[in-house]
């Protein structure tokens, strides 16, 4: 039960470290700040790696691969696109 | 052991990924933002990958390669498509988040152990959170790419809030009885339906959604695809999961906080109120024409201002005009003219669009400025280039209450000494009508298209021949 509690714990801190950062984010870079965010939520990644590479029953391991698919589209795009993006912010 | 490393993996990882964020507080460091994301992510999939569990080695591989497969041309989008490109990738985290949700479910079944009301919860809120992400953002993304056979317009029809709300809470209820009764005979058929109330919702939530309201309901999208995640890490005991979650919540949460400060609006009036459905104003009594100027016209006016600020819109993104826009502002830099951008927030289908166009057509972002830096020189301002914007320059915004945008606030153009708009077609249509601004004393209209009329200017200057 304690384990619950401290995973709430680390959500309520997580999300203030989360509120502070991002108000300092640059308004110019609102766009690669959500194409980056994106990417780094795809860190749902680990959790359809353990789904399809653990010896689970096949539908269990589709469900898996399908999913580790959709994160890892993500996480290619996601950071190819903001680089992509950050690239082109020039001072002169 | 593989398990302490597993544990200090992740808290890099989530080290990491605060970096990132910070990095981003500055376009000069943004980009290593980019290098510690794609280093906290390598490190978490190779320690999550080294596991013993871990056996099926070529489906994971399988699966990566076709996520590169489809990521790759995917980032390589028109930046003109990002807003499209970004919906369609809350999509796929809504996805990730509500299949990894189902494959739990069912591994749950043969061990009902699992099944505390705390992780049952998470796990219903995971589904139907990824699921309703996944279907909206793909609505979304097919409302931005102008698919056919989604309506581009917001559908309405009476009592549609009260059948979204409906099935919303129908998911809901139905998830507090299989938290109660995680294990009771009727649970197999209850969860397939929750998903199934979750993946109708999330169509439902978009379809009464314009192209106007999408910087919000985007940046609303991008908070519950990271809340799913948070829910993932919920049920899969990942603190890794929950804080990247977060991250990407409070992101997305910031930025609908101030998209709808922009348009002056509350999130409950954004997803409920058919922003899009044109609420006509009445006609006030006289009726005031436009006036139309010609581009040797407009070419003299710039070149005798010293202070010249351009509103860009979405117009200028359909026209792909922002390279057009990048000559005249060498053009009009060149004679010693000062040029300014003023960005709405709001401008565009997503937060930030209008400076990512911009900065691609090479226009330092130094000459960006926003709406409220710009406001207090707009009486200053010799000329008010707006190119393709709308809404955020109506001054019926200020003072029109039965108006849709009334207390929106806008740039304020029309303060400026001399505005000159352009805009696609001669049709007054609402446009012509509804803003103000192109009927004022002081504006003067070029009709055309954004990049074509641009061009047009941009060889007046080149010619040289002005005088």
């Amino acid at each position: 039960m304690t384990d619950y509690w401290s995973m709430l714990f680390v959500f309520v801190l997580a999300t203030f470290i989360g509120l502070g950062v991002i108000r300092r984010v640059s308004r110019l870079l609102y766009t690669p700040l959500m194409s980056l965010t994106n990417a780094i939520s795809a860190i749902a990644v680990v959790g359809s790696l353990v789904v399809v590479g653990e010896d689970h029953p096949l539908p269990i391991r589709i469900l898996g691969a399908i999913a580790l698919f959709a994160s890892m589209t993500n996480i290619v795009s996601g950071f190819l696109i903001t680089d992509r993006m950050l690239k082109m912010f020039k001072k002169q | 052991m593989t398990q302490a490393i597993a544990q200090l993996a992740a808290i890099l990882t989530a080290a990491l990924f605060i970096f990132a964020l910070n990095y981003m507080n500055d376009p000069k460091t943004a980009r290593h933002g980019v290098t510690a994301g794609v280093l906290g992510m390598a490190v978490a999939i190779l320690a999550t990958w080294a596991q013993p569990g871990i056996v099926h080695h070529v489906w994971i591989l399988g699966a990566i390669a076709a996520g590169f497969l489809v990521g790759v041309p995917l980032s390589l989008v028109p930046l003109t498509a990002v807003p499209q490109r970004t919906a369609l990738s809350h999509a796929f985290g809504g996805l990730a988040a509500g299949l990894v949700g189902v494959a739990e479910y069912y591994l749950w079944l043969r061990e009902p152990a699992q099944f505390t009301p705390f992780r049952t919860a998470a796990l219903v809120v995971e589904v139907i959170l990824g699921f309703l992400t996944f279907t909206g953002s793909l609505m979304a993304a097919g409302k931005l790419q102008e698919i056919k056979w989604i309506p581009q317009r917001p559908v309405t029809y009476p009592g549609q809030n009260f059948v979204n709300l409906g099935v919303l809470g129908a998911a809901g209820v139905l998830g507090v009885l299989l938290v109660l009764h995680p294990t009771a005979p009727s649970a197999p058929t209850i969860f397939p339906i929750i998903a199934g109330l979750a993946l109708l919702f999330g169509v439902f939530l978009i379809i009464p959604i314009g192209g106007a309201d999408m910087p919000t309901v985007i940046s609303i999208l991008n908070s519950y695809a990271g809340l799913s995640a948070v829910a993932m890490g919920f049920v899969l005991n990942s603190s890794l999961l929950v804080v990247a979650g977060a991250l990407d919540g409070s992101s997305g949460l910031i930025l609908s906080i101030i998209m709808c400060r922009a348009m002056n609006r509350s999130f409950a009036n954004v997803l409920f109120g058919a922003f899009g459905t044109v609420q006509k104003v009445a006609a006030t009594g006289e009726q005031k024409v436009w006036k139309q100027e010609t581009v040797e016209g407009a070419a003299q006016l710039l070149e005798q201002a010293r202070l010249v600020v351009i509103i860009p819109g979405y117009g200028m993104a359909v026209a792909q005009a922002q390279h057009k826009v990048r000559e005249l502002y060498d053009a009009l830099t060149k004679r010693d003219i000062t040029v300014k951008f003023a960005i709405h927030p709001v401008a565009g289908r997503m937060p930030g669009h209008m400076n990512v166009l911009l900065a691609e057509a090479n226009i330092p972002y130094t000459a960006l400025a926003e709406m409220d830096e710009v406001n207090p020189e707009m009486p200053q301002c010799d000329v008010a280039l707006v190119i393709g914007a709308n809404d955020v320059v109506n001054p019926a915004a200020r003072y029109a209450k039965g108006s849709p945008i009334y207390g929106m606030p806008i740039i304020d153009a029309d303060k400026a000494k001399t505005v000159l708009a352009i805009k696609r077609s001669k049709n007054p249509g609402f446009a012509g009508i509804d803003n103000e601004l192109y009927v004022q004393d002081n504006t003067w209209m070029l009709f055309g298209d954004a990049k074509t009329v641009i061009g047009d200017l941009v060889k007046q200057f080149a010619a040289g021949g002005l005088h």
